[in-house]
């Protein structure tokens, strides 16, 4: 089982409902954050980090003495990641999209990969749940790649939840492309209804069951509630506005944990995920 | 000409609110939503759209299946994993790099541009504003970044207008590159909680990796006011000046709900007061007032180019 909790706007609770919901089903779990820009389970979760390591993608690099300036990989890359002069042959790292063209066609094998640093990737654990995450390196542009490393940890013998980034755009097809289900966080006003639009735009392109989880629900107006009724989207949970939520979030605290009283109502939204995606 | 560009790291801090009320209390300036993957700003403004303009992005491989002799070279070359089995292209996976359609002995694979979006170019009550749709799933946001803030330079330009208001997206990927280099001035909108501080702090590294002035100000500082000090003492060390603290209050919300700005819903709240001297504070700040730096401009320049 993969579960990816997306939400089209940034700041609706995705990581809210992604740790909570991590936390309450205890074991058998294994929490992936796909938020690699801004990373931030793990300030709710405070997994001990056991395996840390750079994830980097292939770029080229030209022997300038092989290098023969005849500018085939100039004019093969799409990105202008490459440009060749007189007698010189320059890269563009932070342009390159590592389709390895330039180094497919030329014809001196002038070049070789090298790697452009995109992030670290972190695994752990906390009690009895799994984690990983990627840490998109400050400067780096191209966050997929990164996520789809963090994606190739999926354990098949777990309940994988997916913390993805806010959007609607590549990086959120990564880190929701293939998933069983995808649970979108909302919040009831005309901003939040208008990014969960987008977001349902994408999951039905992916072909992927969903519902929705209403975040501080009793705020704004009804256009989420009759979006959803329309659309035939589930409304998974409801979470009010609450201040003493908003400060357990605000310290990096499980509500789980600080609320025992939501430990149910998350297994619950456990239970209907299970229902919605069979 | 000056930009501003507010940004915040994390999402749903309130950087949309916040341009909107800039937009009101400012007099002559162009708007611009850089959020181009989930633009919110136009809720706000109710912008009349003037023009749309299909933008177009790059190729994606598409392959004859007449031509095709089912050599496999493509799917060999291909990184992406786009080609299916039976030597179908999965759009959705295609990089648009178009290796295959180089290498395809039988050429027998098509690179028709795509359609990847749109942008406009409106009129709102608060004057000219120029923003954009990214198509679902599409790649390029930061290609499209960078267009909608060349044409809100350009449309400044032509109006006489010496400010642009831009709102930015969340993160520090790359449409969020595309927004900030060669901006005037950047304000990070941070919240007092965990994420806020850990999101600010990327953000704001961002920023002096690229090299652009920026400053801070924290939203609904009062849900947590440790946490706020403790954004403000990261601020310090950072030295990132910080700007203001806007209170909590419901009329952001109720604001979304009636389209409008936050000066237009209730201007005798301690919020809209708040956020009147931290948009003092901004006009008054040395890169908002001094004249470009050359650098900057070639900086700008090259980024557009």
């Amino acid at each position: 089982m993969i579960i990816s909790i997306a939400s089209g706007k940034g700041g609706t609770g995705k990581t809210t409902v992604a740790v909570n919901l991590a936390a309450s089903l205890e074991n058998n779990v294994q929490l992936m954050d796909c938020d690699v820009e801004e990373p931030n389970c793990h300030l709710f979760l405070n997994p001990v980090i056991s395996e840390k390591k750079t994830v980097t993608t292939p770029i080229p690099e030209i022997d300038r003495d092989k290098c023969t300036f005849c500018r085939k990989c100039a004019l093969i890359c799409r990105f202008n990641a490459i440009a060749v002069l007189k007698n010189a042959a320059l890269v563009f790292p932070e342009l390159c999209h590592s389709c390895g063209g330039c180094t497919a066609v030329c014809p001196e094998n002038a070049i070789t990969e090298i790697g452009r640093e995109l992030g670290t990737l972190e695994k752990g654990r906390k009690n009895g749940i799994d984690f990983v995450h990627g840490i998109l390196r400050v400067g780096e542009a191209m966050s997929p790649p990164l996520i789809r490393e963090v994606r190739s940890c999926f354990d098949p013998d777990r309940i994988n939840i997916i913390d993805a980034p806010p959007g609607t755009s590549c990086p959120v097809i990564a880190a929701m492309k293939g998933v069983d289900f995808v649970v979108m966080v909302t919040e009831p006003t005309p901003f939040g209804l208008h990014d969960l639009k987008l977001a349902v735009e994408a999951v039905k392109l992916l072909n992927i069951p969903s519902g929705i989880v209403i975040n501080r629900a009793d705020m704004g107006d009804d256009g989420v509630r009759e979006y959803a009724g329309h659309e035939n989207l589930p409304i998974l949970m409801e979470i009010p506005f609450d201040r003493k939520i908003a400060e357990v979030y605000s310290k990096g605290r499980l509500m789980v944990e600080e609320m025992p009283e939501w430990k149910e109502k998350f297994l619950d939204l456990y239970r209907r995920i299970e229902q919605s995606a069979a | 000409m000056k930009e501003l560009v507010i940004i915040s790291g994390k999402g749903g801090t309130g950087k949309t609110s916040i341009t909107g009320a800039f937009a009101a209390l400012s007099e002559n300036r162009v708007l611009c939503d850089a959020d181009v993957d989930a633009a919110d700003l136009h809720l706000l403004m109710n912008p009349d759209i003037k023009r749309t303009t299909d933008f177009i992005g790059g190729g994606i491989a598409v392959i004859d299946p007449e031509k095709c002799t089912g050599c496999g070279l493509c799917s060999e070359l291909c990184r992406f994993g786009a080609i299916r089995a039976n030597f179908v292209i999965n759009s959705l996976d295609c990089e648009g790099c178009g290796v295959c359609v180089d290498f395809c002995p039988a050429k027998a694979i098509d690179f028709p541009v795509q359609k990847c979006g749109e942008w406009f170019i409106s009129e709102t009550r608060f004057g000219p504003m120029v923003h954009a749709r990214l198509g679902i799933a599409e790649e390029n946001s930061g290609k499209l970044v960078t267009l909608v803030r060349r044409e809100a330079a350009k449309l400044a330009e032509k109006k006489n207008i010496d400010l642009i208001i831009t709102d930015g997206p969340p993160g520090i990927g790359c449409p969020v590159i595309a927004s900030i280099g060669g901006a005037s001035l950047l304000l990070i909108v941070s919240e007092p909680t965990v994420s806020g501080i850990h999101d600010m702090e990327r953000v704001t590294r961002l920023a002096r990796h690229f090299k652009v002035p920026a400053l801070l100000c924290i939203n609904k500082y009062d849900l947590n006011p440790d946490q706020t000090s403790a954004i403000e003492a990261m601020a310090q060390k950072m030295g990132v000046g910080v700007l203001g603290r806007i209170p909590f209050d419901p009329i952001f919300v109720e604001s979304m709900v009636q389209s409008k700005t936050i000066f237009e819903v209730n201007r005798d709240t301690d919020a809209c007061a708040a956020v009147k001297r931290l948009w003092e504070g901004i006009m008054d700040h040395p890169a908002m007032t001094t004249p470009a730096n050359p650098f900057q401009q070639i900086q700008k320049s090259r980024i557009s180019a």
